[in-house]
């Protein structure tokens, strides 16, 4: 039998499928806050070493030195005391879903994380507010010695590997929500592929926030030796409160020579979630980093995942897709720091607002002075499904060397009525034809998730869409 | 004749961004036959089409059109679509992202016309090989990036499988090859007699040469001004629209217009 109580926040979540949430079943949270003594308790409870306490310690300081950013989006609805920033929902990690808490179990079934993960995925990781719940990862991989857990594990059971590279991608002072992040990280992904190994199907983490007022504050760390290839998932989900939550991420990539790292994320927040991701990669000669980032929820998105091409023939990618509703803003973009010459980035960004949403594209393309045979594209496209609704593009370029070939190119436009015409000539409803435009829109980045992605999006998409129209 | 479906237009007028273009068409095409449409550019023939199959943009102003006994007036684009009215466009939209066949699938599935996967599969090859279209071009996004003569085909292949009861061809014939203008020929000749009307709009008679059209009517500012059998589209070809569209057509415009 199972204590879950599943409250649905009816109001806020009729668009929102994922707005339940269960009873607290939390065996650990900090007080509500952040302090010294907030930070030393998340650490003391995991059993750090030293030298990340005072990691952590300082990275606080940073946090409390560094103004709130107002070059972009509005952020100050933020209440920095009224968050728990730490929330242990078990006592241990499972590797069978079997194991893991039923209301905690129930969740992730409903979202369908057990199903998949019998059927296409090579390993899951669920976390739940603050910590991964689950993990596993195929045998075979995991005897061809791939590490895929919580960063947690990383720092336990692999110290050199994690420190060797923790943190050295996206320092704790780079801004302030990384500060805040490194201070009260927990849980996230720690991915290993060692040298020529291919993780042929994709590894995925699932986060959901449960509690209210909950921060979370992953941290993923992935590394990627010579000539090894993976493709990591995240998908994220919440609750629907009538008070706001924070997410707060950090992400680190590291391709050496010749890898190739695919990260996906298809992030369905609910709409009262702050969502303020750091995401970066290095990519080393001849790698490959693609984001393949998918926006839908949350009250507040900003996002630019980015990538330093620091070795000749390194290749970037970031195609992304933003949805912003009603009340939203997906603030997103991108960044392709060109240190090493012949490295190539490709930037394709596809965005729709609509109810008086608003989506803004910041991007940045920056060429180091000594880098030459630099080739870089850029497109970025809005569409808006109404009169209310809003989109801007901010392109940044930086380009300090005179042997480089840079496409930029931005439209942004209204759904057309010959369209619509075509298609309602053809049979369609308004809304149908509406929707079958829509999803023609995000192709190019739909066409880019495995299929049983490819079909959740839409069908988020047309939940998003409904009431649209009439 | 009353009873067969047709579409019976009366005294139409119409008109888009505050101009009046439609200045009381009267027209009927009854089921089975298959009429021709003909008139001087800018005459008003494609916005007869758009009217008729209720484009927004096209506001009614007065008269009446009705299509098998039902009032088409009040209906939405979609809901014509359903009566069972088609329109090749002649100037067919493009939508990105969206491939043929999802959109094929989304048509027949909103007109209550689809089939079993297989069965559909093996319709749409037939008919693309009858129309020479190649393959590929199931997974191409909706008129993207097509010629024009592709694009003409493409709005063959939807009236193919889609078999509405009124079919309505915008200068289908302009940009056709040779050899696809007598698929179409033959595809439109072979559903005369059944229960699909089909009216032609074209400024050519090498198509009403294979389509040997019941009759012809030329639209002239709005109007049609003239009405006759298939020798009217080749005096049209042969003297060209003044000697048709003389004193006689000015009075009958005047005439038809209390
Ligand atoms: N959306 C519009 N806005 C303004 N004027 C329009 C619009 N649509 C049609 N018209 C005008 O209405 C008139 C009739 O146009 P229509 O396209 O119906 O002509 P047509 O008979 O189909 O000509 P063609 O033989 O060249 O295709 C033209 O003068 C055209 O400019
Ligand atoms: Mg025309």
């Amino acid at each position: 039998m199972t204590m879950a109580v599943t409250v649905e926040a009816h109001e806020l979540t009729k668009d929102y499928k994922f707005g339940f949430h269960d009873i607290d079943v939390s065996v650990f949270r900090t007080e509500k806050g952040l302090s010294p003594e907030v930070v030393a308790a998340i650490s003391a409870h995991k059993n750090e070493p030293e030298w990340m306490l005072k990691f952590r310690l300082k990275a606080l300081s940073h946090f409390r030195k560094r103004v709130m950013p107002s070059w972009g989006a509005d952020l100050s609805g933020i209440d920095f005391d009224n968050i728990y920033y730490y929330v242990k929902p078990t006592e241990e990690q499972s590797r069978s879903w079997d194991d893991v808490p039923d209301s905690i179990r129930q969740t992730f079934d409903r979202l369908g994380i057990p199903e998949a993960e019998r059927k296409f995925l090579a390993g899951v990781s669920a976390q739940y507010d603050s910590e991964v719940v689950y993990h596993s990862i195929r045998e075979d991989l995991d005897k061809l010695g791939v590490l895929f857990g919580d960063c947690d594990t990383g720092l336990r059971d692999h110290p050199e590997i994690f420190r060797k590279y923790f943190g050295t991608v996206i320092p704790a002072n780079d801004n302030k929500f990384a500060a805040l992040n490194s201070a009260v990280w927990s849980g996230g992904s720690f991915v290993y592929v060692p040298k020529g190994v291919r993780v042929d199907i994709p590894l995925q983490a699932y986060f959901r926030i449960n509690s209210d007022n909950m921060g979370q504050f992953e941290r993923t760390l992935i590394i990627a030796e010579e000539g090894s290839y993976v493709h990591y998932i995240e998908g994220c989900t919440a609750p629907t409160y009538s008070s706001d939550s924070l997410h707060s991420a950090v992400v680190e990539i590291i391709a050496h020579k010749d890898a190739h790292v695919r990260y996906t994320t298809i992030q369905n927040w609910s709409n009262n979630v702050y969502n303020l991701v750091t995401k970066r990669a290095v990519a080393y000669e001849g790698a490959r980093v693609e984001w393949i980032d998918g926006n839908l929820g949350s009250k507040l998105t900003m996002k630019y995942p980015s990538i330093y091409l620091m070795g000749e023939h390194a290749h970037g990618e970031v195609l992304s897709a933003a949805f912003a509703g009603e009340g939203q803003h997906q603030d997103a973009g991108s960044k392709c720091i060109h240190v090493a010459s012949n490295t190539t980035s490709n930037v394709v960004s596809r965005s729709i607002s609509k109810g008086g949403g608003r989506t803004s594209y910041r991007g940045h393309i920056k060429v180091h002075e000594k880098a030459t045979g630099v080739r870089s594209s850029v497109r970025c496209d809005a569409l808006l499904l109404d009169e209310e609704s809003q989109s801007d593009t901010y392109p940044y370029m930086d380009i300090d060397s005179p042997d480089v070939s840079i496409g930029h190119e931005a439209t942004v436009s209204k759904i057309g009525d010959e369209q619509i015409f075509y298609l309602m000539s053809r049979g369609l409803s308004e809304s149908d034809a509406t929707a079958l435009i829509v999803n023609g829109f995000f192709e190019p980045f739909v066409k880019e998730l495995p299929m049983e992605y490819a079909v959740e999006l839409n069908r988020l998409l047309a939940v998003q869409m409904e009431g649209s129209v009439g | 004749m009353s009873d067969s479906a047709r579409l019976v237009v009366e005294g139409l007028r119409a008109r888009v961004e505050g101009k009046e273009i439609l200045n009381g068409v009267d027209l009927v095409v009854p089921t089975g036959e298959v009429h021709a449409l003909m008139g001087p550019n800018g005459s008003g023939k494609s916005t007869l089409a758009y009217t008729l199959l209720g484009h927004p943009n096209y506001e009614v102003t007065g008269g009446s059109a009705s299509f098998d006994g039902t009032d088409l007036l009040p209906l939405a684009a979609d809901e014509r679509a359903r009566l069972g009215m088609f329109l090749c466009f002649q100037y067919p939209t493009s939508i990105p992202g969206v491939s043929v066949v999802n959109f094929l699938r989304a048509a027949l599935k909103a007109q209550g016309k689809e089939m079993p996967a297989r069965e559909f599969l093996r319709t749409l090859s037939a008919v693309m090989g009858e129309l020479k279209i190649d393959e590929s071009f199931r997974s191409r996004y909706i008129n993207d990036g097509f010629s024009g003569g592709e694009k003409k085909r493409m709005e063959i292949l939807q009236l193919a499988l889609l078999r509405p009861r009124l079919a309505v061809l915008d200068e289908t014939d302009s940009g056709l090859d040779v050899d696809a203008l007598r698929t179409v020929a033959e595809g439109v000749d072979r559903v005369r007699g059944t229960d699909m009307g089909v009216l032609v709009i074209t400024h050519y008679p090498r198509i009403l040469e294979y389509l040997r059209p019941d009759a012809v009517h030329v639209l002239h500012r709005g109007r049609v001004v003239v009405s006759g059998g298939h020798d009217l589209a080749r005096r049209i070809e042969a003297d060209g629209y003044d000697p048709i569209l003389g004193a006689g057509a000015g009075t009958a415009a005047r005439e038809g217009n209390p």
